[in-house]
């Protein structure tokens, strides 16, 4: 017998639950290293110049100080002195040169580590170092730059983009012209940010690093150092959440790297809650216009979408702000306009729903503001305007039920309470109001390698280069392993997150479960296949897929006596173990021929209180049309922790720069208000669970970006419905509603 | 961190004494915010002298009024049943503050004593004439969001964060003190400061006091008061705007009132004239509106913080409207 929990689509418990909760999960701050020593960096305290001087001496007599690594001393890093951090690695290499130059380019920047044999000793003598600088006058206010706005040179897709007339809604009989501002963001998950750097000999390296991708991070580190690729290992078994944040090799990893060179100990960086904020990336702080225009009857005929992004001076940083834009609605005219505004900051870095959750709370809120003009449910002028396929490549979806969701979460969520006039309605003396936003993010696959492992007892070893940075994805690969094989869950283990397993590609993009578990998939129905042709019996010639695989063992669906245990087979065949590794990547015509995209609706009711301005989220419905939900448990979840996130990203996140001095005046969790559980309202996850014919094996799309997009334009748009109050600047706090 | 040295004490004297005898050293209490401005090198004592284990920490009756002990955790007086019972709005307002954990360790006098939160004390790269006197104020052209509109100096514009004491301001509590000149009680209201020209000063508690008590006077605000607390985000956050407000009500008639607002001055914002105006009143929005335009009597904002001239007397005017039952 099958257990369905276990099965896709079941709703079994994480299969590092205990691990965790019991404290036996090791994060990379947590390896024990014989010699280990701790660094600490110093920060630039000028936004822009060269460092003049560096006096290190009183630093460098402090107790139990072994080093102080600065751009004087360090070690020479092969890449830095070819000039070419980023040209690494597809771009996710450092991307600045920690300890090269004496160049500053922004406040916060590292320019000098100390490694002390204690990490108290390293922070006392890091508070001695002095610098000099030659201070030039900076820039890091994104507004007062627009006009320096460039159009990216690395990313093609976010070139001008133009469809049938431009600003056609200018035309329009109903039109709006709006601007939209998201503010800088941060990551800020739980886990400070960090690595661990071992020289085991002068040309080999072993790290543990907080990475959602050890491949990729021990590309990086084998390029940037010149090294054979098996001379890097890199462990990163579990990560303390990342949100993107952990999707390059940040300066200081290399930083640290150097120092463990320099005292020819291992050295362990973990930065501070401060420093999450300035040398960690961020979601850039981004200007948006919206125009949009609609006949009366509600079909819209034109939007125009303009965007600018902080990004640094160092390198280019794109994120696909406008995309949704070109499909989401069946618009005939459609142009945009992307620019990256050059910055004294650091480089912004992926976060949860990149690019898409700031341009949804524009093109959102923009779709909200249109249904008020034309006096239209915001959901029936969606609908007015859904289109059959997507419209940007003229290409049929590979699945779509958006439209289900939206009756869904309007029947959940009690729409029919809503009054189409804004400040019309109280509740305990509060504005009630409701509102809903629409999301979108591509159903990536990428090219992922498994090895499934039977070993003689029957148990089941499957491995491969994975990150589970949180969503889930070992439980979903035993899950998809348990499914095929038809092996119980308690027997499969999987490993992942080491550099030496087969191939994974990184946790980005709400991929992982496409591709690795693909793969997974793959691999274990080779090992099925390999199985029956071992088999030895009667079963042999049957062809493997009209056969039953159960309780670990191969029957026939006609004769189930005819049946042999895969122990049994291994046996016969004198095997200690059978093994299949196996590559899995999406079908390129296939590609070509369907757009793939996950949706995510969602729907909230807040109250506002109409004198004091505070708002707060009464209910939540977050729906996703993702396909085959694997799991739903650890999918709830995820669904849950982004309508989290965008309660954050409408109401309270916001990274606040001092621009005479280029400095953070928040960067710490008092003063930047992530939302707290007295923020979190009752939050109904429903599922579309529709499999996908196309996208992968499972018929899964990605889920964990979806999650948050859309939440903070429902929210807004909640807000509006409330107060009659159109807030396009974001977080919505409670004075911008008094 | 700076190094320092660490004593604990078990008697006020020989707090007192060692204090007197060390300029750089100070007392230790719930560490809650003493041990954040030491990671961050505001402020660097050569000598932490806990006083945590002093006898402090009872909440006793007293043949009028209680005594509360200045080592008696903030959780500890939010949950005790002779405060619920008889100054409820000292428990509202020490549950509006900080966190459930932080609660648990952090002591009456700590928090009377706690710095502000301003963004600019905190980072010792920026000026502060409250960290560094004479250095200039990085607030008053800066991000000023949070910061006061009552009180003000040009030196600077910093507010109190504390809930706790926007309650025993409204309370007329008295703090008692031991010093190595003996006892000393001050009233409230004279405890702590505006900035003025010396922003550093942020009471008038002398060089080697210890606080050992607060005491609050029998008081007929048992029952129509409120602790209003605008903020960010729901709980564990600092106040936009705060209002302390308590009504002694005779049917519709209000017989006496307290209020005092938070989150807009350097100290606690004790609202006399509004009071004044309330006393003889009938409980109604309009009668609130006013006591509310009278309290905002020379307020001025900042290029952040303009808003809380609207919140301000919109706060005054909902939590007597809580206070004396007139909303939900
Ligand atoms: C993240 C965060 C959020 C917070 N939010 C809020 C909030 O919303 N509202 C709020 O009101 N507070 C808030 N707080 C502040 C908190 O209330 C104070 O940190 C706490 O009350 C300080 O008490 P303590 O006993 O820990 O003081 P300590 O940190 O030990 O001491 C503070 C100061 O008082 C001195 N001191 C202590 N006791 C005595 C005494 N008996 N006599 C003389 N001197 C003494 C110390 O020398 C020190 O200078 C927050 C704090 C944090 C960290
Ligand atoms: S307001 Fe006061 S505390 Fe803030 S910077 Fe100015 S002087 Fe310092």
């Amino acid at each position: 017998m099958k257990n369905k929990d276990e099965m896709i689509g079941g709703r079994m418990s994480r299969v590092d639950a205990v691990l965790k909760v019991t404290g036996q999960a090791t994060y990379f701050a947590e390896y024990e290293v014989p010699n280990l020593t701790y660094g600490v960096l110093v920060p630039s305290t000028i936004t822009k110049g060269r460092i003049k001087n560096l006096d290190t001496k009183k630093a460098e007599s402090a107790p139990g100080v072994l080093a102080v690594i600065t751009h004087l001393n360090a070690p020479k890093v092969p890449a830095y002195e070819a000039q070419e951090p980023s040209k690494t690695s597809s771009g996710r290499g450092p991307g600045m040169m920690a300890f090269h130059t004496d160049e500053i380019h922004f406040n916060g920047q590292p320019i000098a580590m100390v490694v002390a044999d204690t990490f108290e000793r390293a922070t006392f003598a890091a508070s001695l170092v002095k610098a000099d600088y030659q201070e030039e006058k900076h820039q890091t206010e994104l507004k007062a730059n627009l006009a320096q706005g460039k159009v990216p040179k690395t990313n093609k897709s976010l070139q001008d983009y133009q469809r049938g007339e431009k600003d056609a809604y200018k035309n329009a009989p109903v039109k709006l012209e709006e601007e939209y501002v998201l503010p800088t963001e941060v990551h800020n998950p739980m886990e400070l940010h960090g690595i661990l750097a071992h020289w085991e000999a002068a040309d080999k390296i072993t790290v543990y690093a907080k990475t959602q991708g050890v491949k990729m991070t021990q590309q990086v580190i084998a390029d940037t150092f010149k090294l054979p690729k098996e001379n890097v290992q890199v462990h990163s078994q579990f990560v303390g959440g990342a949100f993107g944040m952990s999707l390059r090799v940040w300066p200081h990893e290399i930083a640290t790297i150097l120092a463990a060179k320099k005292v020819n100990r291992p050295v362990k960086l973990v930065i501070t809650r401060n420093e999450m904020f300035t040398i960690a990336g961020y979601r850039p702080h981004t200007h948006q216009k919206v125009g949009i225009g609609a006949t009366k009857d509600g079909k819209i005929v034109g939007i125009s979408h303009w965007a600018h992004v902080q990004n640094s001076n160092y390198e280019e940083f794109t994120e696909a702000t406008v995309a949704m834009t070109k499909f989401m609605y069946r618009i005939p005219n459609v142009n945009t306009t992307y620019r990256i505004v050059p910055l004294d900051i650091c480089s912004p870095v992926p976060m949860r729903g990149p690019g898409e959750a700031t341009g949804a709370f524009a093109l959102e809120s923009a779709m909200d503001e249109l249904s008020y003009a034309l006096n239209v449910d915001p959901i029936e002028l969606r609908l007015m305007n859904y289109p059959e396929k997507d419209p940007e490549r003229d290409l049929p979806w590979s699945s779509n039920h958006v439209r289900d969701a939206y009756k869904m979460g309007a029947d959940k969520i009690g729409w029919a309470n809503r009054s189409n006039k804004p400040k019309s309605k109280m509740e305990d003396g509060m504005w009630v109001g409701y509102g809903m936003a629409t999301g979108t993010f591509g159903a990536h696959r990428r090219p992922a390698t498994a090895r499934a492992c039977l070993n003689a007892d029957g148990t089941l070893l499957i491995q491969s280069a994975a990150s589970d940075i949180g969503p889930g994805t070992g439980t979903a690969v035993v899950q998809i392993a348990a499914e095929v094989m038809g092996i119980p869950a308690s027997k499969i283990r999987f490993e992942l997150g080491e550099s030496k397993l087969p191939d994974a590609p990184i946790q980005g993009g709400s991929a992982t479960v496409a591709s690795v578990g693909s793969a997974v998939h793959d691999a274990c129905l080779e090992l099925r296949q390999k199985l029956v042709e071992l088999s030895g019996n009667a079963l042999k010639n049957a062809k493997a897929e009209t056969l039953v695989y159960e309780d670990g063992k191969i029957s026939s669906p006609k004769d189930r006596s005819a049946s042999i245990t895969y122990t049994e087979v291994l046996k016969r065949n004198s095997l200690p173990k059978l093994e299949v590794t196996k590559e899995s990547k999406l079908d390129e015509d296939q590609q070509k021929k369907f757009a793939m995209y996950s949706f995510s609706v969602h729907f909230v009711k807040v109250h506002v209180h109409p004198t004091t301005g505070v708002v707060k989220v009464k209910h939540a419905v977050a729906l996703a049309d993702a396909g085959t939900i694997v799991n739903h448990k650890t999918a709830s979840s995820q669904m849950m922790g982004g309508a989290v996130g965008g309660i954050g990203m409408a109401l309270t996140e916001e990274a606040i720069i001092d621009h005479r001095f280029g400095r953070y005046v928040n960067n710490n969790f008092a003063d930047y208000h992530v939302p707290v559980n007295a923020d979190i309202p009752d939050v109904d996850v429903l599922f579309v669970d529709k499999k996908d014919p196309y996208t992968n094996p499972m018929g899964s799309k990605g889920l964990g970006e979806i999650a948050i997009i859309g939440m903070a334009p429902a929210i807004a748009n909640a807000v509006y419905n409330a107060t009659g109050k159109r807030v396009r600047e974001l977080p919505i706090t409670p004075d911008k509603l008094i | 961190m700076k190094a320092f040295q660490y004593v604990r004490s078990t008697t006020a004297k020989s707090a007192i004494d060692a204090l007197a005898k060390d300029p750089a050293a100070m007392f230790l209490a719930g560490g809650t915010n003493l041990v954040d401005l030491m990671k961050r090198g505001v402020t660097e004592p050569d000598k932490l002298i806990d006083i945590s284990r002093l006898p402090y920490n009872k909440i006793e009756k007293e043949s009028s009024g209680v005594r509360i002990g200045a080592l008696a955790l903030n959780s500890q007086v939010a949950e005790d049943k002779l405060i619920l019972e008889k100054w409820p709005l000292l428990a509202l307002a020490l549950n509006a503050g900080a966190s459930a954990q932080l609660r648990n360790k952090a002591t009456v006098g700590g928090n009377m004593l706690q710095r502000t939160r301003c963004g600019y004390f905190y980072d010792t790269e920026m000026d502060c004439n409250k960290r560094q006197p004479g250095s200039g104020c990085g607030a008053k052209e800066g991000y000023n969001r949070m910061h006061a509109i009552f009180g003000t100096s040009e030196q600077c514009i910093a507010v109190h964060p504390s809930d706790m004491c926007i309650a025993l301001a409204a309370l007329d509590s008295t703090v008692i003190v031991q010093g190595p000149k003996g006892e000393r009680k001050i009233p409230f209201a004279d405890f702590h400061r505006l900035p003025g020209d010396h922003p550093e000063k942020d009471n008038t508690l002398e060089k080697g006091e210890l606080i050992t008590a607060v005491t609050l006077p029998d008081s007929p605000y048992a029952k129509n008061v409120h602790y209003l607390k605008v903020r960010d985000r729901t709980s564990y956050a600092f106040a936009l705007v705060s209002v302390a407000a308590a009504l002694e009500l005779e049917g519709k008639t209000i017989k006496s009132a307290r209020l005092a607002m938070g989150g807009v001055a350097h100290k606690p914002w004790r609202l006399l004239e509004a009071e004044k105006a309330l006393v003889g009143q009938t409980i109604s929005e309009a009668t609130f509106q006013k006591a509310a335009e009278i309290a905002m009597h020379g307020a001025k904002g900042y290029a952040y913080n303009s808003f809380k001239l609207k919140m301000a007397p919109n706060s005054i005017v909902e939590a007597l409207k809580i206070a004396a039952g007139l909303t939900s």
